[in-house]
C-alpha cells in the first residue's frame, strides 16, 4: 500500500475539497485516514456507516487530593506550566495547562498528587462509499494533536493488506500534527493558492518535508484568481524541483459541491476536470 | 484591551481579519499586532517590516557524563521518551522533550543541567507609525508552537491594545493565543465546513470562559446557517464580508483592504467598538 | 546470548507481538540454554513517547537482539545508537516459532 498525505500548510487552500475529489475518481481500493483532527471535514463529504469507536487517551492529567494534601506548595513550586494555582491554601490543578509530566506528583511528600488518565477524543472508524476511514475528533483545548494523528495513521494502517493506497486529509500548519502526518508516508501533495501568504507557508511546508524521506507534489487551487503569484509559485516549484501536477481554476460549483456535501467531482464543472488531470499526472508519477 | 482573533477551520481569514482590525485603527490610537500563527505566520507580509529579531529557546536536559551512573531513572522518570538511558550512555530526544526539569529533580547524582535548544524566534517591528508589530515563528521541523506563542505574547505585554493572531484549530497552540485574552472575534466561513469547525472554536472559547463575537468571510449572501447559529449560540454577528474578485484580488496580493477600498476602515474601526462594548469597556 | 521477542502473552509460546512499545510484554530468550523469561510492559497504556522509553528497558535487560513487528522513528534511532540487532518477524506464530526463525536466519534484519 501506498500512502499519500494531502497537506497545506495554509489552511483553508482545499485539502480536503481535493482529497474528497481524489477519493471519489481514483479507481483503486483505497483506505482514508482523516488527519486533520481538529477540524476534521472529510465526513462531511464521504459519509459513513460508523465500524467502531474508542475513547483516545492523551497525557496523563495530574489530581490533586484534597483529604490528602498539606498545603505545603512544592506542586507549585516545581510546576513548569502554570497548571498548580493556589487561592486561600488551597492548590487544584488547571487542566488545560497541565502537560501531565509527573513532576508534581513525584515532589508532592504527602502523596496527595496523582497521575490519572485523560479523555482527549474519540478515534472512529467508518465504513465509506469510497473505503474505509480513519478519523478523530480531538476534545477541544486538548494538547494531544499529535498523539491523536499517529493513532488515527494506526488505524487505517491496519486495511493496508486489502488497499492499493492509503489517502490521507492532513492538518494545516507545520507543527505537530503535521510531522505526525507525514513521517512514514510516501508522497505529500501540498495544495496551495496564489496569495502572498499561500506562497511563504508552501516554503515553509516544504522545508518541513525534505526532512522525511518522501516526494513532494503540489497543486494550486484557484490559481487563475491572481495569477502573477501563480506564476511566482510555479518559479518556485521549478527551483526546488518540486513537481507541478495539478492548478485548479476558481470555479463556484466547488463552493455548491461543499453546501451539498458531495465531491465536486460528482458534478461536471471546470474544477473537476482540474482534479481530474491531476490525478493523472500524480498517478504516473506514483505508478498507480 | 486584548482581542485574539481566530477560527476552528484554517483559511477563513484571521490573518486578513486582524490586519485590517489593526490599520483601521492606527489614526486613533497604537495598537501592537501579535502573529500567533507561528506555524505559518503571515501578517508580516502584508507590512513589509524590518524587524529587530530575537531567538525563541526552550530548554532541555544536560547530562554530566561524569557524575552519570546510568542508573536509569531520568529515562523511567520522563512520560515524553525525551530519555533514553543505554549500557553506556544516554540519548536525549530534543524535539520530544516538555522541558517540565523532572529529570533534573530525579537524578540522584546531579548529574543533569539545563542548556538552551533554539525552537524558533520573534520579529519586532514598527512598520507604520502608531503599529507595532510582533510575529512568531517556529523553526521548521520543531513542534514547540506553544513555547513561540509565550514568547510572542510576552513581547507585547503591557501594551495598550493588543490584537493576537492566532493559529487554526483547537489544540494547545490555540489556548496559549487565546489565554488571558479579553474578548475573542471568531472568523467563519458559510460551508457546512465553516460551520462544523466554527462549532468546535465556540468550544473552546466557552471552557475559557472568554466572550466571543463572529465575523463572516467570503459571504456569498448565502449565510442562514451560519446566522441561525450565531442566534442559537448567542453571539454576535460583528461584520460579514462578501466575496469578491476584487477583495480576493487585494488580499492575494499582500495588501489590505481598509487601505485599498473604501468603507472598510469604518467598518473594522466599527468592529472594534463593538468589542469594547461587549466587554463592558468604555472608549 | 539474549533474544528480546514483543509478544501478546506472558510466555515462549505466546504470539508475537506486532507492536514495539506498546507490546503487552517482553519475552527474554536465552538462545544457548533455551530458557525464557517474560516482563510485562509499564507501558502499554502509554500515551506517547514509547519507543526510546522501551529500549531502554530491554536494553536494562541485558538483549543482544530483538524480535519485533513494526518499529517507529524515535524507536529506531534509540536502537541504532543501543548496539542491539532487531529483526522484523511479520508472521502470526509464538514467539519461540520467532526465534527458530531468526537462529536459521529467515528474519530480515532491519537495524
Amino acid at each position: 500500500m501506498k500512502r499519500l498525505a494531502v497537506i497545506s500548510g495554509k489552511g483553508g487552500t482545499g485539502k480536503t475539497m481535493v482529497t474528497a475529489a481524489l477519493a471519489e475518481i481514483i479507481e483503486k481500493d483505497l483506505a482514508l485516514a482523516d488527519c486533520d483532527v481538529e477540524a476534521s471535514n472529510l465526513e462531511l463529504l464521504h459519509p459513513g456507516e460508523l465500524i467502531s469507536k474508542e475513547d483516545f487517551y492523551g497525557l496523563d492529567i495530574s489530581v490533586i487530593d484534597q483529604d490528602v494534601c498539606i498545603h505545603c506548595g512544592e506542586c507549585l513550586e516545581n510546576c513548569r506550566f502554570d497548571a498548580v494555582e493556589e487561592k486561600d491554601g488551597i492548590y487544584s490543578i488547571r487542566a488545560l495547562h497541565c502537560e501531565g509530566c509527573g513532576v508534581c506528583e513525584y515532589v508532592c511528600p504527602a502523596d496527595a498528587v496523582s497521575m490519572k488518565p485523560r479523555l482527549s477524543g474519540e478515534i472512529y472508524c467508518s465504513g465509506t462509499g469510497r473505503g474505509p476511514l480513519a478519523h478523530a475528533r480531538l476534545t477541544p483545548g486538548s494538547g494531544n494533536s499529535g498523539l491523536l494523528v499517529n493513532e488515527v495513521k494506526k488505524r487505517a494502517a491496519r486495511w493496508s493488506n486489502m488497499c492499493d493506497l492509503l489517502l490521507i486529509d492532513g492538518p494545516p500548519g507545520i507543527g505537530c500534527p503535521l510531522i505526525s502526518t507525514v513521517s512514514g508516508v510516501d508522497a505529500v501533495l501540498v495544495v496551495t493558492e496564489p496569495s502572498n501568504s499561500g506562497l511563504s507557508d508552501l516554503t515553509r511546508v516544504v522545508e518541513v518535508c525534505r526532512g522525511f524521506r518522501l516526494r513532494i507534489f503540489v497543486a494550486v487551487n484557484r490559481y487563475d484568481l491572481e495569477e502573477s503569484v501563480f506564476h511566482r509559485i510555479e518559479d518556485f516549484c521549478s527551483s526546488e524541483d518540486l513537481s507541478l501536477v495539478g492548478k485548479i481554476p476558481f470555479d463556484p460549483a466547488v463552493l455548491d459541491a461543499v453546501r451539498r456535501n458531495i465531491p465536486v467531482t460528482k458534478t461536471d464543472c471546470p474544477a473537476a476536470d482540474a482534479v481530474r488531470e491531476l490525478w493523472l499526472n500524480l498517478s504516473k508519477e506514483l505508478e498507480l | 484591551m486584548k482581542i485574539v482573533v481566530a477560527s476552528g477551520k484554517g483559511g477563513t481569514g484571521k490573518s486578513t481579519v486582524a490586519a485590517n482590525l489593526a490599520y483601521s485603527l492606527i489614526e486613533l490610537q497604537s495598537v501592537t499586532l501579535v502573529d500567533c500563527d507561528v506555524e505559518v505566520p503571515n501578517l508580516h507580509l502584508f507590512f513589509n517590516p524590518e524587524p529587530a529579531i530575537k531567538e525563541v529557546f526552550t530548554i532541555i536536559p544536560k547530562i554530566d557524563s561524569d557524575l552519570c551512573t546510568l542508573c536509569g531513572d531520568c529515562g523511567r522518570f520522563c512520560r515524553y521518551g525525551a530519555l533514553t538511558v543505554l549500557k553506556d550512555r544516554v540519548l536525549v530526544f530534543e524535539k520530544m522533550c516538555h522541558a517540565c526539569g523532572g529529570c533534573m529533580i530525579v537524578c540522584p547524582e546531579k548529574a543533569i543541567s539545563e542548556c538552551n535548544y533554539a525552537v524558533g524566534r520573534v520579529e519586532d517591528s514598527n512598520p507604520l507609525p502608531g503599529l507595532r508589530l510582533i510575529s512568531g515563528f517556529l523553526k521548521e521541523g520543531e513542534v514547540l508552537a506553544p513555547r513561540v506563542i509565550k514568547d510572542a505574547k510576552a513581547a507585547a505585554e503591557g501594551d495598550g491594545l493588543i490584537i493576537i493572531d492566532s493559529s487554526p484549530g483547537i489544540a494547545c497552540p490555540v489556548i496559549e493565543a487565546m489565554d488571558e485574552a479579553d474578548f475573542c472575534i471568531l472568523v467563519t466561513e458559510s460551508t457546512p465546513f465553516g460551520l462544523h469547525d466554527l462549532d468546535l472554536a465556540v468550544g473552546v472559547t466557552k471552557s475559557l470562559g472568554l466572550k466571543a463575537g463572529i465575523i463572516i468571510n467570503r459571504s456569498d449572501g448565502s449565510d442562514e446557517d451560519v446566522r441561525n447559529y450565531c442566534r442559537k449560540m448567542d453571539l454576535p454577528v460583528l461584520l460579514t464580508i462578501p466575496f469578491s474578485r476584487e477583495i480576493a484580488s487585494v488580499q492575494n496580493r499582500g495588501d489590505l483592504i481598509s487601505e485599498k477600498l473604501p468603507g472598510w476602515k469604518e467598518q473594522f474601526a466599527g468592529v472594534y467598538k463593538e468589542c469594547l462594548e461587549l466587554c463592558g469597556v468604555d472608549e | 546470548m539474549k533474544i528480546c521477542v514483543t509478544s501478546k502473552g506472558a510466555g515462549a509460546d505466546s504470539a508475537v507481538e506486532q507492536r514495539f512499545g506498546r507490546s503487552p510484554f517482553f519475552v527474554f530468550v536465552d538462545s544457548e540454554s533455551g530458557e525464557s523469561k517474560a516482563v510485562e510492559n509499564p507501558l502499554v497504556n502509554e500515551s506517547g513517547g514509547v519507543g526510546p522509553r522501551a529500549v531502554q528497558l530491554i536494553s536494562g535487560e541485558g538483549a543482544d537482539v530483538i524480535i519485533t513487528g513494526q518499529l517507529g522513528g524515535n524507536a529506531t534511532a534509540a536502537l541504532q545508537a543501543s548496539g542491539m540487532k532487531v529483526f522484523a518477524y511479520s508472521g502470526t506464530g509464538t514467539v519461540s516459532e520467532a526465534v527458530a526463525q531468526y537462529k536459521e536466519g529467515g528474519l530480515r534484519q532491519l537495524i
